[in-house]
């Protein structure tokens, strides 16, 4: 499971690679969408298929908005030319992501290994959730039931953003 | 272990992006980048080898089950990330049809 992963991650890198170099802006953008749906796989073969459902559609949404953001406009970047400056701020940046890469490694070394995790805080969550909450669906059941006010305030803040997003896109202010 | 750090180096490579790109689209881009690497990094902090989808079935309750938690984490997190990457949209657009550009640099020398 392990290899698997990482194979479709390193797919992912490199779409995600394309998605920040190319040079017209729609294919930037459907890169990002292949990284979207890639992510979809990973949440299958992980176990997690209310992720999947979720994350295919508001994948969908996310590249809809995005070309027809994109569409709107020139498509094209401007080009950006590398100097001694960007050199150096380039070298700075690779040495800093290789420092904070071996700092992750440290630390996940306190994590679970890949495939055994001990299930500290969720223990107590499965043991007769089913009974508890009458969801066969251990995730609804967290979601809906054990966490519930979360599920609210999630409600709101959606709400507060499309709220926020009429109001930015209004054409004309109030006179 | 691969998966942990390949996973990181996604959110590296969408910081990378965050940080150099002078385009709002290619930022808006990035920051779903780093955000896809985050979900994903908390999906295998619970995943079980030989463990089943958490959907309970009374017939077999010996079963083994994928840690619910962190994909209840994640289910929220996703919904809350189509909201930011929508605003974030409305903005771009706005200051599309404001400047006629999406270059932050030319955004910046035309203010004002």
């Amino acid at each position: 499971m392990d290899l698997t992963i990482s194979i479709i991650v390193g797919f992912m890198i490199f779409g995600a690679l394309y998605a920040i170099h190319a040079r017209d802006l729609l294919s930037s953008v459907i890169a990002c969408g292949l990284v979207g749906y890639s992510l979809v796989i990973c949440f299958l073969l992980l176990k997690a298929p209310d992720l999947a459902i979720v994350q295919i559609v508001v994948d969908t949404i996310t590249l809809i908005i995005m070309v027809a953001v994109v569409l709107d406009s020139s498509r094209e970047e401007s080009y950006l030319k590398l100097d001694t400056q960007g050199y150096i701020s380039a070298v700075t940046a690779i040495f800093l992501g290789l420092l904070l890469l071996y700092f992750y490694t440290v630390s996940i070394q306190s994590l679970d290994v890949l495939g055994k995790s001990s299930l500290r805080m969720a223990k107590h969550y499965i043991e007769g959730a089913a009974q508890k909450t009458g969801s066969a669906n251990l995730v609804t059941g967290v979601v809906f039931d054990f966490r519930g006010y979360d599920t609210m305030g999630e409600a709101v803040v959606l709400v507060t953003a499309v709220l926020g997003v009429l109001t930015i896109l209004r054409l004309r202010g109030k006179k | 272990m691969i998966a942990y750090i390949m996973c990181f180096i996604l959110f590296l490579v969408g910081l990378y992006g965050v940080i150099t790109r002078r385009n709002l689209i290619k930022i808006a881009v990035s920051l779903s980048i780093m955000e896809i690497s985050t979900f994903l990094f908390f999906t295998l902090i619970g995943y079980i080898d030989g463990g089943v989808a958490p959907i309970v079935d009374p017939t077999d309750p010996v079963k083994v089950y994928v840690d619910p938690l962190p994909q209840a984490l994640v289910l929220t997190a996703i919904v809350i990330g189509l909201a930011t990457t929508a605003m974030l949209m409305a903005v771009i657009i706005r200051l599309y049809r404001k400047y006629g550009t999406f270059d932050i640099r030319e955004i910046k020398n035309l203010r004002g």
